[in-house]
């Protein structure tokens, strides 16, 4: 015991490194979500039910599926889209609305910058957060394909870290626009956004349905290239476009972050 | 109780505020105005000034979370421009708003926060069973924040802030809102620690606050200091000894205020009482009456940091 209260007396505050402060953030929203495990969970479902409704539903009817100049059915051309899917709504959803919260209403990041932590640590940490939860549902997701048949190569076992670069890349893009946010109908741009490109992402059907200008833009979208990398991964059809698809997301979530720490200096160190 | 060391040192302390507008340039305005600020080791420092005397904005400055604007400001001799998260590991804060996580339970804030300090965990644990005592809120550990009162929070947001065991804790109105029962808990909670020689920088705008607490004061208005000293001092020096209150029916207090003007040195309007600044302030009641005056009601009282503030600003502390 008197061992113990000599540290108490004696252990000094300084200021946490990187990668600490980003555990400690993670660990701050692991806390608060204890509470409500339930709206963790519900995130998950939507991208399953499209999986269980287009996928295996529609996939029924549908017949003589190609992908790359191969037959494939129709489920396993959904499903990786869907793991795509699946981590950017586990990311977008901390990112945008929780993040707005924090930013706006909590005061959670005032609360933060009175400690040692920087904007950059609060970016970082927030960031990561966004990043696991998106990983934590493709992961889930994952599980999901491999107990209905749906992995057909070993490749798939990097979907889970392919996932994480997504979550990176929505995680990051979509706090550096909240922070632009004035009120919650802005959020409405969001959903305008996200809607679309889960929808034509080459999610249901593969882009070549397209005339070519279009085409082009939609293979521009963070989410098309997430959704390729993943279906890459789980047919095993790896190419240079992959490395492209990497390389995109990765870029995305850097300048996303830099965003994001320019824009809190400004909106909290006033 | 005070040694020399320089804990803040402020020269020519400058904060603008730029307001953007849709078109044309943004409007800057400029909340703090060149102010020079000393504080020693030890000393509890307290600024006092009307709303908007850009009090908080000299609080956040020299929290390191509003870069300066113009002049000097060190706090421990260092840049707060680049040496940021080195100063804020060794100062408390209680902001003038709550921003207590309302997330989490009482305890987790205090774990959480502590841990922001780089403190290792049982080190946190072990604190926090002291502050949550220190502040008597122990039985509330596990009580979500929502549910406190705010005195409660106003509470836990200073237990937080000795998490780190500060070397200089600001405090930004840390009564404010509160009754006066748990002001005491508070002033006293404040006196313990200013004895183990923590330093304490204070904003308020109760002078039965400030004089309980404060053992050098700075009256700021509209960006400037306008007085320094210690409590004594200021009312020394800016008002009489004694100041006799007088109150006439509603209305009628300045239409009679040029008859008594020249029965003390100053007479002090106010909407609803005139302020005689008197060094015998029941002589200077006699001859009110003496006058065939007949004042509602009459009060003399020895003057305080109220009067100085009056006289200083043109306004009463509560406004
Ligand atoms: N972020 C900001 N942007 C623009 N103006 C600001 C900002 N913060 C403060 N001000 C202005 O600066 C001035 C000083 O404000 P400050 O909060 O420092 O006053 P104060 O002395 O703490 O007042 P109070 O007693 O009401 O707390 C005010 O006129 C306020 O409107
Ligand atoms: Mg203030």
């Amino acid at each position: 015991m008197a061992l113990v209260n000599t540290a108490v007396t004696t252990a000094v505050a300084r200021p946490v490194r990187p990668g600490e402060a980003v555990g400690l953030l993670v660990y701050r929203n692991l806390l608060s979500y204890r509470r409500a495990w339930f709206v963790f969970a519900t995130g998950f479902l939507e991208p399953v039910l499209y999986l269980f409704s287009i996928g295996i539903g529609v996939g029924r009817i549908v017949h003589g599926f190609e992908f790359n100049g191969e037959a494939i059915d129709y489920r396993d051309f959904v499903a990786p889209g869907m793991v795509a899917a699946s981590a950017m709504n586990g990311a977008l959803l901390d990112a945008t609305f929780g993040f707005f919260f924090k930013l706006k209403y909590d005061k959670l990041f005032d609360q933060m910058l009175a400690t040692p932590l920087t904007t950059l640590d609060v970016a970082r940490g927030e960031l990561a957060w966004s990043l696991l939860r998106g990983g934590i549902y493709s992961a889930a997701f994952v599980v999901v394909m491999l107990l209905m048949g749906l992995v057909g190569s070993w490749w798939a076992v990097l979907v889970v870290p392919a996932a994480l670069l997504i979550g990176l890349a929505f995680g990051a893009v979509g706090m550096a626009l909240t922070t632009f946010m004035r009120s919650w109908q802005d959020f409405e741009y969001v959903t305008l956004g996200m809607l679309p490109m889960f929808l034509f992402s080459a999610t249901f059907f593969p882009v070549t349905a397209y005339p070519d200008w279009l085409r082009w833009v939609v293979e521009c979208t963070p989410l098309y290239r997430g959704v390729v990398l993943c279906r890459e991964l789980t047919t095993g059809a790896l190419s240079w476009g992959s490395a492209v698809s990497v390389v995109y997301l990765v870029a995305l979530g850097v300048g996303g972050l830099v965003v994001v720490r320019r824009r809190l200096d400004r909106l909290l160190l006033k | 109780m005070s040694d020399q060391t320089s804990m803040i040192s402020a020269r020519g302390l400058r904060k603008s505020f730029v307001q953007r507008s849709r078109k044309g340039p943004g409007i800057e305005f400029e909340a703090v105005r060149g102010i020079d600020v000393d504080v020693r080791r030890g000393v509890a420092f307290g600024f006092l000034g009307p709303n908007g005397a850009g009090k908080s904005s000299t609080m956040r400055m020299i929290c390191c979370v509003s870069p300066v604007s113009g002049g000097e400001l060190r706090i421990f001799g260092l840049d707060p421009a680049t040496h940021g998260p080195e100063i804020r590991s060794r100062i408390g804060v209680c902001p003038q708003e709550d921003t207590l996580d309302n997330e989490l339970n009482v305890w987790e804030n205090l774990y959480v926060y502590g841990r922001y300090f780089g403190l290792p965990r049982d080190v946190v644990r072990d604190r926090i069973d002291e502050l949550l005592d220190f502040v008597q809120l122990t039985e509330k550990a596990q009580a979500k924040v929502d549910d406190l009162s705010g005195g409660m929070k106003r509470r836990l947001t200073i237990a937080r802030s000795l998490i780190n065991k500060p070397e200089i804790l600001i405090l930004d109105e840390p009564t404010t809102g509160l009754d006066p029962q748990a002001r005491h808990v508070i002033w006293d909670r404040l006196f313990r620690l200013k004895q183990q020689g923590v330093t304490l920088v204070l904003t308020t705008h109760y002078m039965d606050e400030a004089e309980q607490l404060a053992d050098r004061l700075v009256v700021m208005d509209k960006g400037v200091i306008v007085a320094e000293g210690s409590p004594r001092e200021l009312i020394e020096q800016y008002s009489t000894r004694e100041v006799a209150e007088i109150r006439f029916g509603v209305g009628e207090n300045e239409a009679l205020a040029p008859k008594v003007e020249d029965l003390a040195e100053r007479v002090e309007v106010l909407p609803d009482r005139l302020l005689l600044y008197t060094d015998d302030g029941e002589r200077a009641l006699q001859d009110v009456l003496g006058r065939g005056l007949r004042p509602e009601t009459t009060l003399v009282r020895r003057a305080t940091l109220e009067d100085v503030f009056l006289r200083l600003t043109g306004r009463s502390l509560a406004d």
